[in-house]
């Protein structure tokens, strides 16, 4: 639906617009983040420095953002599309270039009192991309080959170069998150079926042909997929960090071992406990309850997102929302799967509660979008 | 795009289909997650529970305080010293450094050491205290704690260590402690943690080595709580050890400073024990060393010294030895009692008999000589020890035999290895028949037996083993030496025997043969008597052949001990005890390579016993006048060798 089709007495005007924002994702919000905030106290050793008050005047920056962009109609995102993606798409090439380097990856854009690392940015603009192209798109034709091949290059592209950073976390929430629109967007499952045999296929030709004169890989490169896929393997390295980390959470027990108790992440046994780590201090602290409602007020919010975008007629507002929710869910279950040693460590944080500026704003404007879209539902 | 309505809806219903199998893929992901947090949470909480609590919780050991050594009037003879390090932290001092600089201006540090310290503090954590001064004055601590503003990161922390203040006199009783090294664990069966602790000293040597089980004590522990990289972070609690138990010994600190004194110089070794119940009052050996150089850490020019290396090996002195228990010597003619003894009981000589000396004896066709070459003449058994005439020894060992010798030779003690607390202690040899067949595969001869008689041959015993021969001649009882009096309060048990079932007529002669030895004026030691009545010596001198001829430069034998290289020169022993009516001590001495006993060890027994006797320096009248006026030089010489040592706490908890 264009603009000129919205029946303006169905689309709420001014502060109106407040009255019909999602609260519940407003306030589960608002829990999360809070806990986040708990968190990152306790982690400090009792302190509000050095992180929760910078946190929690993101948090603040964010909300107001949030806000703002729910204010904004819809129809107006959309249009914006196509210049997010290629301004996000430019800086990610100007990223290779000109870039910060921190921790041997190079995400960062110096942009005098902010940094800003343009993948995140990306992870929006695809979303919204994507959204508007399935929207353009006659729906006959969605699962025709070459209608396909636009959106993968859509997502091709900034893929490797976020891989290139390298920053495999990101390359796997762009990959999947786009994908998931696209399977949203209607495509034929056969097109996923066939790439989910390949990959399957793939993986499974690389590790049979192991040994053999005619493996895929070179033997330093099958070494290096080990220790990825099994940190264990190098106990001082990767694996000492993911075996501290599981002692940490499993130690929390059923109630935790108390609010700034636990001892592994107070002594320092935890890696980077403020940032992807979070949720093993956690766990220790709050225990199985603690880690299982974190789990339920995120599942609650994936809910909420789905029931907005299900009643939601308009087809680009629905992708966006339900991009949004695959993004946040992907977020959370990469960052508990990997803390839990169920995936590999690839450096995911967790969404609203990791300490990082760049990460909790991006997550704003996301869920600003899922505002605008819930705000100017037709009705 | 413009839609119509029915495409709308068709878009919405796909859009709400594929979200809804979406969302339950999303829900078995957060279900699996949810599940792994179940099973690691609470099914296997206990197991990660305590995974974490290895990880925060290290066991330190606290050493135990080492049991003390006491002489036998309470002195110490082995102490704990409390002493002050200087450690400094990398992370504390920030710039190194510039602190290292500072603290060395205010406190001598040796260069060296200082050299190594730098060094650790380099490689190790920056939290790990790393010793830059060692054993500091109670005036240098101050002077850092007084600074401690300039320097961040020094500590001067108090640790604990060996010391003893009687330095080189008990170096060869009571030994010394050293850091355990791997030698010590792989050669010790021990499954101690507190060996496990880096220098933990242990005993090396002597009392301190074999009473280690009983002087070390339990460890303490302490439970502290630490973080990933180690550091201590407080600690959680402690469980104090068992300090070792405290030891006396029998040794009189005073006694044994006195024979260090008197036999400085020489490279010999004095035994004085109490004859009544066997305990050592004093076992010297000379030269010795300081023990404390090696608890500090010797230094390789010091150890090369003690084991003189750069000295030619003719002219080893041995000061690591312990010549009363670990050097064995023929006992030459303080062996003759031995031998009367055997033929006295035997039967197969009187007393009164007499055996005629012209200064040499054939046996078969090898002629056995008499020191006294012109002959003695007429001898009985007095006249035999109190001359030490040999011939006669020769003649009467061949009535009695070899075997009866040994069995009497082991009866008063020899050829046995008295199981003192001491290192190496050596059983000698007391050969009879079989052991020449076992021991050297060749038969006995007559001519072995002829050598034995006067102490030489095969014949070697140590100095604790002549001076238990003396104490049992004087009380003809079994007594066996005792050098521990008591362990933590418990007296150990005493030394006095049952009686050897001697017959109490032959004994009687014997040591009225050794009475005039030292007081006849015809005896071999008459010029070292005791002239106080009340402490009259009866004594045997001997003096031990080292190698049978040496020639001079034209082939002529040389018979004069001072004509001799000194490695070549005769061992000098004496035996005596005293009171000669009442004996009370026993004392063997011998003088490696010092000539003949009456000239070089009888002088020194005498002076040891005395000293003995009267517990403390004797007045001169106890000597010969004679002698007086050498004895009084000899003592103001000596006086700076004797410390004043006071008797200590009483420890006769027994």
């Amino acid at each position: 639906m264009s603009y000129l089709e919205y029946q303006v007495k169905y689309v709420p005007s001014g502060f109106r617009k407040l009255l019909h924002l999602n609260w519940p994702i407003v306030f589960l919000i608002t829990a999360v983040s809070g806990f986040g905030f708990l968190m990152l106290y306790s982690v400090a050793g009792g302190s509000m420095d050095p992180w929760v008050t910078a946190q929690a005047q993101r948090f603040g920056l964010g909300m107001a953002i949030m806000l703002i962009m729910a204010m904004i109609p819809i129809w107006f995102w959309r249009n914006m599309a196509v210049v997010g993606y290629a301004l996000a798409l430019i800086l990610l090439v100007l990223v290779e270039f000109i870039g910060v380097e921190r921790n041997g990856s190079q995400r960062w854009l110096d942009l005098g009192p902010m940094d800003l690392q343009p993948s995140e940015l990306m992870k929006i603009s695809l979303i919204m991309l994507l959204a508007a192209y399935y929207d353009w798109l006659p729906l006959n034709k969605v699962s025709k080959p070459l209608w396909i091949l636009v959106p993968l290059l859509f997502i091709a592209a900034p893929a490797y170069l976020v891989l290139s950073q390298p920053d495999l976390g990101t390359t796997i929430l762009l990959v999947t998150g786009g994908g998931a629109i696209m399977f949203l967007a209607g495509v034929h499952w056969a097109y996923f079926a066939t790439v989910i045999a390949g990959g399957v296929g793939l993986v499974t030709a690389v590790f049979q042909t192991r040994g053999t004169p005619w493996q895929i890989l070179q033997d330093y490169q099958y070494r290096r997929i080990d220790t990825f896929l099994d940190p264990t393997q190098d106990p001082l390295g990767a694996g000492y960090h993911i075996t501290q980390a599981k002692i940490a959470l499993g130690s929390g027990g059923w109630t935790g071992r108390g609010y700034m108790q636990g001892t592994q992440s107070r002594l320092n046994f935890l890696p980077e406990k403020e940032t992807d780590f979070i949720f093993t201090t956690l766990a220790e602290e709050f225990g199985f309850i603690g880690a299982f409602g974190l789990l339920m007020l995120y599942g609650l919010i994936i809910l909420f997102c789905i029931l907005s975008a299900v009643t939601n007629k308009d087809r680009f507002a629905s992708l966006v929302t339900l991009g949004v929710a695959v993004t946040f869910f992907l977020f959370f279950a990469v960052n508990m799967a990997m803390v839990m040693g169920l995936a590999p460590v690839v450096g995911v944080p967790l969404p609203l509660v990791s300490y990082g500026g760049s990460a909790m704003l991006v997550l704003m404007v996301a869920f600003g979008l899922m505002q605008s879209a819930h705000v100017h539902k037709p009705r | 795009m413009k839609r119509g309505p029915k495409e709308t809806e068709e878009s919405a219903r796909r859009i709400s289909r594929r979200a809804m199998l979406l969302g339950t893929a999303q829900l078995g992901v957060m279900g699996i997650l949810g599940a792994r947090m179940g099973s690691m949470q609470v099914e296997q909480a206990d197991t990660f529970r305590m995974l974490a609590e290895e990880n925060r919780i290290n066991i330190g050991l606290i050493p135990p305080a080492r049991g003390l050594i006491y002489d036998i009037n309470g002195v110490v003879l082995a102490d704990n010293e409390q002493h002050y390090t200087i450690t400094m932290t990398r992370e504390g001092a920030g710039d190194v450094d510039e602190v290292l600089a500072r603290l060395s201006r205010i406190v001598a540090i040796d260069p060296e050491q200082l050299e190594k310290a730098r060094e650790e503090l380099r490689v190790r954590s920056a939290f790990v205290p790393v010793t830059v001064a060692q054993r500091v004055s109670w005036e240098d601590v101050a002077r850092v704690t007084v600074n401690a503003p300039a320097l961040p990161g020094v500590v001067a922390e108090l640790g604990r260590s060996r010391i003893y203040p009687q330095g080189a006199d008990m170096a060869h009783v009571v030994g010394y402690v050293g850091p355990v090294s791997d030698y010590d664990l792989s050669r010790i069966d021990d499954q101690d943690p507190l060996l496990q602790i880096p220098r933990f000293q242990i005993g090396k040597t002597m009392v301190e080595n074999r009473l280690e089980q009983e002087l070390r004590g339990s460890a303490g522990t302490k439970r502290v709580e630490v973080n990933a990289a180690g550091r201590v972070m407080r600690e959680l609690d402690r469980q104090e050890g068992l300090p070792g138990a405290d030891v006396q010994l029998t040794v009189d600190a005073r006694l044994q400073n006195y024979i260090q004194a008197r036999l400085d110089g020489e490279s010999a070794a004095a035994v004085v024990m109490d004859v009544t119940n066997g305990d050592i009052k004093g076992i010297g050996s000379a030269p010795t060393y300081d023990p404390n150089v090696f608890v500090q850490g010797i230094s390789v020019a010091l150890w090369d010294d003690l084991n003189e290396r750069e000295i030619d090996p003719k002219l080893h002195r041995r000061p690591l030895a312990a010549k009363t228990v670990q050097g064995t010597y023929p006992p030459g003619s303080t062996f003759k009692m031995v031998t009367a003894l055997a033929a006295l009981e035997d039967g197969v000589v009187t007393a009164d008999e007499t055996i005629r000396c012209v200064g040499h004896s054939d046996v078969f066709d090898v002629r056995f000589h008499c020191w006294k070459r012109s002959g003695h003449g007429n001898m009985n058994l007095n006249e035999s020890l109190k001359q030490s005439c040999d011939v006669y020894y020769y003649d009467i060992s061949q009535r009695v035999g070899i075997d009866k010798i040994a069995a009497m030779g082991r009866k008063l003690g020899l050829g046995e290895r008295h199981d003192l607390p001491m290192s190496a202690v050596r059983s000698g040899i007391m050969p009879d028949k079989t052991w020449k067949r076992e021991a050297r595969g060749e038969e006995w001869r007559v001519g072995d037996t002829v050598n034995a008689s006067i102490g030489q041959g095969y014949v070697a015993t140590s100095p604790l083993q002549l001076a238990v021969m003396t104490a049992r001649i004087a009380t003809g009882n079994a007594v066996n030496p005792r050098l521990v009096k008591s362990i933590d309060g418990v007296e150990q048990p005493s030394g006095a025997g049952e009686s050897l079932g001697l017959n109490e007529n032959n004994l009687r002669r014997i040591r009225r043969a050794m009475f005039d030895v030292s007081n006849h004026s015809r005896g071999t030691a008459y010029r070292s008597r005791i002239a106080e009545e009340r402490f009259k010596m009866a004594g045997k001198t001997g003096t031990s052949q080292v190698r049978a001829i040496v020639r001079d430069e034209n082939g002529r034998v040389i018979t004069r001990n001072e004509d001799l290289p000194w490695n070549a020169r005769d061992h000098a022993l004496y035996v005596a005890y005293a009171p000669a009516e009442n004996p009370k001590y026993a004392v063997a001495v011998v003088v490696e390579h010092g000539g003949g006993g009456s000239v070089a060890a009888a002088p020194i027994a005498r002076d040891v016993l005395l000293q003995a006797l009267y517990d403390g320096t004797p007045p001169l009248d106890a000597y010969p006048s004679a002698v007086r006026g050498q004895i009084a030089d000899q003592q103001r010489r000596l006086s700076t060798m004797i410390r004043d040592i006071q008797p200590g706490r009483d420890t006769d908890q027994a």
